[in-house]
């Protein structure tokens, strides 16, 4: 069914990873991104994969989700394994290929930049999935407009931009159920929605797009409407319900990630 | 014998299981239906009502148990659950918001065209059905959006007539318009099922609507059944029915604070011309007795 989509869904809880602030949350992620982009070897690699592993293990989110963020990017995954496999050639003249079928030649090389790329996506994915997972979009939403605040400065709209961004996903549950709704109303009345040639399929939509947009205007009337009889007036001079604050456990989440980024240039420059 | 074309055995059903979101919306509910019935399905919000009537014709597969209609297992094999759809009619909460057509006609013939009907068949339903809800034929050109509400509803409400299905479930049909076109609905539906003979289910959390219409009334609470009875008995428990959150009609409510203060109109009152009645009957019963003094 249509509400079993996951964007970026949130999963409750009580955990250190929760209860970090979550502007800290979205630097620490970026800043672990880079550190998998800088790590060269396997040691490095490990590092960031093993904490990643701990972090998870931290927050309390089942490991079974893992694997649900990392399918839609299976096919990525996938290609750039078989690309590296197959193109990286040795750079050693002499070395012969350790598998060779007809024009296919495996080089010891080519297998450990493929090994090394998908963990390092698989990595990256599980970075970034974690931050969603821990994270409510709204403060999300929040932490991206107080990340973005000195930008106001060059007259960027930082608080509509994350207005619009915390209407666009609070919208997006109530849309899917909507859509859900429609599309029963219309299989109730005999309509096929799965079946058929691609024309047809297209043709089958127009009984459930065209609901949708009228009710997606009426929706957006309607806040725009409740949203101007309470005054706003947008970002100027706007307090907020929650401050976004940080505490003890930012500070040690920040210390454990420098040691991590530490690490790996040590690892990198050592070896 | 009557013949039951609805039948729910131990159905089950649960929304996102295998997420810390997991909800039981129907509990192990099991009831027939006789044909012919005017059944009310009444409960709280979130008791599970439209849930259970998503079931009843396969828009939503049950996490267990079965559900029977004119004496066939829908998840059965063999079994094309489109036709089960043409059988068994829904109409949905807000059922105006399923309009998508340039025109009304075309609107109300979404239905008879996807059963494959031939044009001349088509036209014949649509207008049918656009007479039974009360729909003008001037409008039937005109786009459904430019309707009022109450209009628009009744379109709705024929796009499903039009299917001509055997058994009618509606969810809500008179929800958010006014007194007058919520009574008209209601009319339209309760001259429909006399003159198709056809079964309706009619679900609401209006207990006036309810005993203005059903003969039988099943009422839920937190997705399992409290009661299934006739409408007659199921007054007689106005105490628990009211505990449960539900409320019942404003004239039971008047005949139990009556018993309180010691006149007796009986249990089972819960339209106005029943109370009228009794109300009547004790007067002169008491003026006879005073005449014997």
């Amino acid at each position: 069914m249509l509400k079993d989509i996951t964007i970026g869904q949130y999963f409750p809880g009580d955990s250190p990873i929760h209860r970090m602030d979550s502007r800290v949350k979205i630097v620490l992620n970026i800043l672990f991104v880079v550190v998998l982009f800088i790590g060269r070897n396997f040691y490095a690699l490990g590092l960031c994969a093993i904490f990643v592993m701990l972090v998870y293990a931290l927050s309390g989110i089942r490991y079974s989700l893992i694997l649900k963020s990392l399918r839609p990017i299976l096919p990525l995954i996938i290609f750039t394994g078989l690309l590296n496999l197959f193109f990286i050639k040795s750079t050693l003249e002499d070395e012969s290929p350790i598998f060779e079928w007809y024009f296919l030649k495996i080089y010891p090389e080519g297998a450990y930049t493929s090994v090394f790329m998908i963990v390092r996506i698989v990595s990256l994915i599980i970075g970034m999935s974690l931050l969603t997972y821990t994270t409510s979009p709204i403060t999300l939403t929040d932490a991206i407009e107080a990340l973005l605040s000195p930008l106001k400065k060059i007259k960027f709209p930082s608080h509509e931009l994350a207005m619009m961004m915390t209407i666009a996903l609070r919208y997006i549950p109530i849309l899917i159920e909507e859509t859900d709704r429609i599309m029963s109303a219309q299989k109730a009345r005999g309509a096929t929605l799965d079946s058929g040639g691609l024309h047809k399929r297209a043709k089958a939509l127009i009984p459930i797009m065209i609901p949708l947009f009228v009710s997606a205007f009426k929706h957006a009337n309607e806040l725009a409407m409740a949203m101007e009889c309470r005054c706003y007036t947008g970002g100027e001079g706007r307090t907020r319900l929650r401050q976004l604050k940080t505490s003890y456990v930012d500070y040690i989440a920040i210390l454990v990630m420098l040691c991590i980024v530490g690490g790996v240039i040590a690892i990198n420059v050592m070896t | 014998m009557e013949t039951k074309v609805i039948e729910s055995k131990n159905l089950t059903y649960k929304y996102s299981v295998g997420t810390p979101f997991e909800v039981t919306a129907v509990n192990n509910i099991s009831f027939t239906v006789e044909k012919g019935n005017f059944i009310g399905i009444i409960g709280h919000t979130g008791s599970g009502k439209s849930t259970l009537m998503q079931h009843l014709n396969g828009l939503l597969k049950q996490t267990s148990g079965e559900v029977w209609i004119n004496g066939r297992d829908i998840r059965g094999k063999g079994v094309n659950i489109r036709e089960v759809r043409f059988e068994v009619g829904l109409v949905f909460q807000y059922s105006e918001h399923q309009l998508f057509e340039e025109t009304v006609f075309k609107d109300i013939a979404f239905g008879p065209r996807n059963m494959g009907l031939s044009d001349k068949q088509i036209e014949e339903r649509v207008r049918r059905a656009a007479k039974f809800m009360g729909v003008h034929d001037s409008w039937l050109e005109r786009s459904p959006f430019d309707l009022s509400g109450g209009q628009k509803r009744r379109v709705a409400l024929a796009g499903v007539i039009a299917m001509e299905p055997q058994i009618l479930i509606l969810d809500e049909p008179a929800a958010g318009l006014d007194p007058r076109g919520r009574d008209k609905v209601l009319e339209f539906i309760s001259d429909y099922h006399k003159k198709a003979g056809i079964t309706v289910i009619l679900v609401s959390h209006s207990m006036e609507d309810i005993v203005k219409y059903a003969g039988r009334v099943l009422v839920l609470n937190k997705g399992g059944i409290f009661c299934y009875e006739d409408t007659e008995k199921v007054f007689t428990r106005a105490d628990e029915i009211t505990e449960i959150g539900l409320g019942v009609p404003q004239i039971t409510r008047l005949t139990e604070r009556l018993r309180s203060m010691g006149v007796d109109l009986g249990n089972d009152v819960y339209t106005v011309e029943r109370a009228t009645e009794r109300i009547l009957a004790l007067i002169s019963k008491k003026a006879g007795d005073s005449c014997r003094e």
